[in-house]
């Protein structure tokens, strides 16, 4: 099995980590680093790759921890092979290689389970595809025999097409935020941009463009090095959270469980963090308040939770994330900054979830939104943003995108025609 | 993550839901209290003066476990508690005696000692971002060397009733002064933690500091102003020793930190943060009072009763334990 990269030690050694629990030992019984250093250069030569098997892996780049983890399934001569979104983390020219490498341990009788998101990558390294939904096989079959189009089909189901299938939405000229040349030690390299009253901005790139450090900086979390942020043409400084929740900007981050959510303290502590300020007299809370309003949540977005006092991890991920979401609908935000919203929530409440969003913006307010599922991202936004390096490499209305493939196109930086 | 289930009988479900663990104090509390009234009764363990000796006694403990039930809660952790109530005692004393200060200021020394100590634990935890843990054994050394400096490892003695009788010797009527420091510090540890924004961002913090910070907490300000306070309640508990021992000694309060530690993750703060309570900690601060009160009467060796200290806290949070 090789996971996204969860299996290694990054203080260890290539040639440690490889050889993990199963460490080769001299006569003495003693480790024998020497051999196992030389079995791993020998494992990385049948790759066709070069590596020093005596560095530490957190001194290497990421792609080298995924042919780490290949290495180490090699080592106990793996038949199977299983590969969790192998390329998530990888540059273009890396997952170049890693498909060839793919292609060599076909040949030598190895079997490889891929599991992407990436439609373009399963045509390009499968043999056969199979599809799972809310936990049952939909779809197996030979990938000669079918299109991407009747993938996604089957993925998404049909009955769900219409709200994953763009509205026209009507948007005003105001322009509510501008950002001008925004820079930070992070990622962003002059980063300019004008988000209207209304709208929905979506933000699309690859891995490592840009888009969440982006939303961190609008956010205060990441400090701006250079750049100017005005709002309703008045400049503002976003030094830290506080100030951008004082500005009417809230931020849903990339991983809820980690930066999102407490997840041992209950749902009403969770929805009530950001707002104890509102509800505060003399520093005390009214509690009183902060139920009605965590009650009224909970009805508005028909979350399912035991009660409110539930610690909130033992709700489903659906649940989780719209707990995660009313919480800075209560801020009653003017800007939501929205980074994968769906991700890891089951079908139907992704449907909600995109109805939230409309039903926010047509309130007047204006939405930001991240998204790797390329049709939910063109579903919901009005303009996309595509990153790249640091930079907004394109800006592209909505009706410039005629298909899913030319925002692909944008996005690897081929010309759309 | 599961959906929660679906049940027809809602009253059963309560019952499973119910969390005893989390009572697991209350319950070893009365345990060991009725045990002790049981086995020892004919040796005056319930009598009023003995049990208002085992407050006297772990009072100065409940002090420092109520301010570290915050420090834990936001999860840190003070280890230069007792040594810092020591220097405190040191630096007290030297004001009432050689430097001539009258009582307020003395006082003031006093608290303003523990609050220094305070303010560069919490500097350095909080801005520089050196775990408190190591912060604070390096302090536990600093502090206590100096208090051994100051005094020339020689208890200094106060002569002044009047402090002596507020901090910790006197009684009014049948109550000791040592109570009621107890009992307001006890009441107001509470209330900011159950009911003030304070108290929720302190949680907060402990829970999931990332989570709190894009959440709009301050957590670095928080965990500055834990470790701060928590250096003020060591400058009191100093005062307490000198006043209840009559001198100033850099050793008052050695080693206190475990017994204050213990208190506290007894009484069913999680040691990892995020989940406190003060009501808990005062509990588990008597409990340990209880079971030494019990063991000397008794009459078990003190090395017997260290072993059986041990064993029940152990126990006790083993028992606590989440699956």
């Amino acid at each position: 099995m090789v996971f996204q990269e969860f299996s290694l030690v990054p203080t260890l050694t290539v040639a440690q980590n490889v050889f993990l629990t199963r460490e080769l030992r001299s006569r003495g019984g003693f480790i024998d680093d020497r051999q196992m250093e030389r079995r791993t250069r020998e494992l990385f030569a049948t790759m066709s790759v070069e590596v020093d098997p005596r560095r530490s892996l957190d001194e290497l780049p990421t792609a080298f921890w995924q042919l780490t983890e290949i290495a180490k399934a090699l080592s106990q001569n793996a038949r199977v092979v299983i590969m969790d979104e192998p390329t998530a983390a990888l540059a273009k020219a890396e997952t170049v290689e890693l498909f060839a490498l793919m292609r060599r341990l076909k040949e030598r009788g190895i079997s490889i389970v891929y599991i992407s998101h990436r439609m373009e990558e399963i045509f390009e390294v499968c043999d056969r595809i199979t599809v799972l939904r809310d936990g049952r096989e939909v779809m197996t079959e030979e990938l000669g025999n079918v299109t991407p189009r009747v993938v996604i089909d089957e993925i998404v189901g049909r009955k769900l097409e219409h709200t994953l299938e763009y509205q026209e939405r009507q948007v005003g000229h105001e322009v509510l935020l501008e950002a001008r040349g925004l820079t930070t030690a992070t990622k962003l390299r002059g980063v300019d941009f004008d988000l209207r009253r209304g709208e929905i901005l979506g933000l699309a790139g690859l891995m490592g463009s840009g888009r969440t450090e982006l939303a961190r900086a609008l956010f205060g979390i990441d400090h701006l090095d250079a750049g100017e942020l005005l709002l309703r043409g008045e400049p503002i400084t976003i030094a830290n959270p506080r100030a951008a929740i004082a500005h009417g900007v809230a931020l849903i981050p990339e991983d809820r469980r980690v930066q999102g959510l407490i997840l041992e303290h209950a749902v009403r502590e969770n929805f009530l963090l950001p707002l104890l300020d509102r509800l505060s007299r003399a520093g005390f809370v009214d509690d009183a308040e902060g139920d009605r309003r965590t009650d009224s949540f909970v009805t508005r977005l028909s979350i399912k939770t035991r009660s409110t006092k539930q610690p909130i991890g033992t709700l489903s991920g659906g649940n989780q994330q719209k707990v995660d979401i009313a919480k800075w609908l209560g801020t009653e935000p003017r800007i939501l900054i929205m980074d994968e919203p769906t991700a890891g929530v089951d079908i139907g409440t992704k449907g909600e979830i995109v109805a939230m969003i409309r039903a926010f913006a047509d309130q007047g307010n204006s939405v930001i939104i991240i998204s790797s599922e390329l049709p939910e991202l063109l579903a919901v936004s009005d303009r996309i943003l595509v990153l790249r390096d640091g930079k907004v490499e394109r800006a592209l209305d909505r009706s410039e995108i005629q298909q899913e493939e030319d925002l692909h196109h944008a996005i690897q930086g081929v010309e759309v025609h | 993550m599961s959906e929660p289930a679906v049940s027809g009988r809602p009253s059963l479900d309560a019952l499973r839901a119910f969390d005893w663990r989390q009572y697991i104090i209350y319950i070893g509390f009365l345990i060991v209290f009725v045990i002790f009234a049981i086995t020892l009764g004919d040796k005056g363990f319930l009598t009023p003066t003995n049990l208002l000796n085992v407050f006297r006694q772990t009072a100065i403990i409940s002090i420092m476990a109520i301010a570290m039930t915050f420090v834990i809660g936001a999860g840190n952790i003070d280890l230069s508690v007792g040594a810092t109530a020591g220097l405190s005692s040191v630096t007290t004393a030297l004001a009432l005696g050689s430097w001539g200060l009258p009582l307020p200021a003395a006082v003031v020394v006093g608290l303003l000692t523990g609050l220094v100590v305070g303010i560069a634990n919490g500097f350095l935890v909080a801005f520089i971002a050196i775990p408190s843990f190591l912060v604070t054994l390096g302090m536990l050394g600093i502090v206590n060397g100096s208090a051994q400096w100051l005094s020339d490892t020689a208890p200094i003695p106060i002569q002044n009733d009047t402090f002596t009788f507020i901090f910790g010797s006197g009684d009014i009527g049948p109550v000791p002064s040592l109570l009621i420091w107890t009992a307001v510090l006890f009441v107001i540890g509470h209330i900011v933690l159950r009911k003030t924004t304070y108290g929720r961002r302190v949680l907060a913090t402990g829970g999931n500091a990332v989570a709190a910070r894009f959440s709009g907490v301050d957590t670095r300000l928080i965990t500055f102003l834990v470790m701060a306070v928590m250096g003020v309640a060591a400058g009191l508990a100093g005062l307490l020793f000198a006043g209840r021992l009559h001198s100033g000694r850099f050793e008052f309060g050695a080693g206190a930190e475990l017994s204050v530690i213990a208190a506290v993750i007894l009484g069913g703060t999680s040691l990892f943060g995020g989940r406190a309570t003060v009501i808990g900690t005062l509990l588990g601060s008597l409990m340990i009072g209880l079971i030494n009160n019990g063991l000397t009467l008794a009459s078990l060796a003190t090395s017997q009763q260290f072993i059986v200290r041990g064993l029940i806290i152990i126990l006790a949070v083993a028992l606590a334990k989440k699956r």
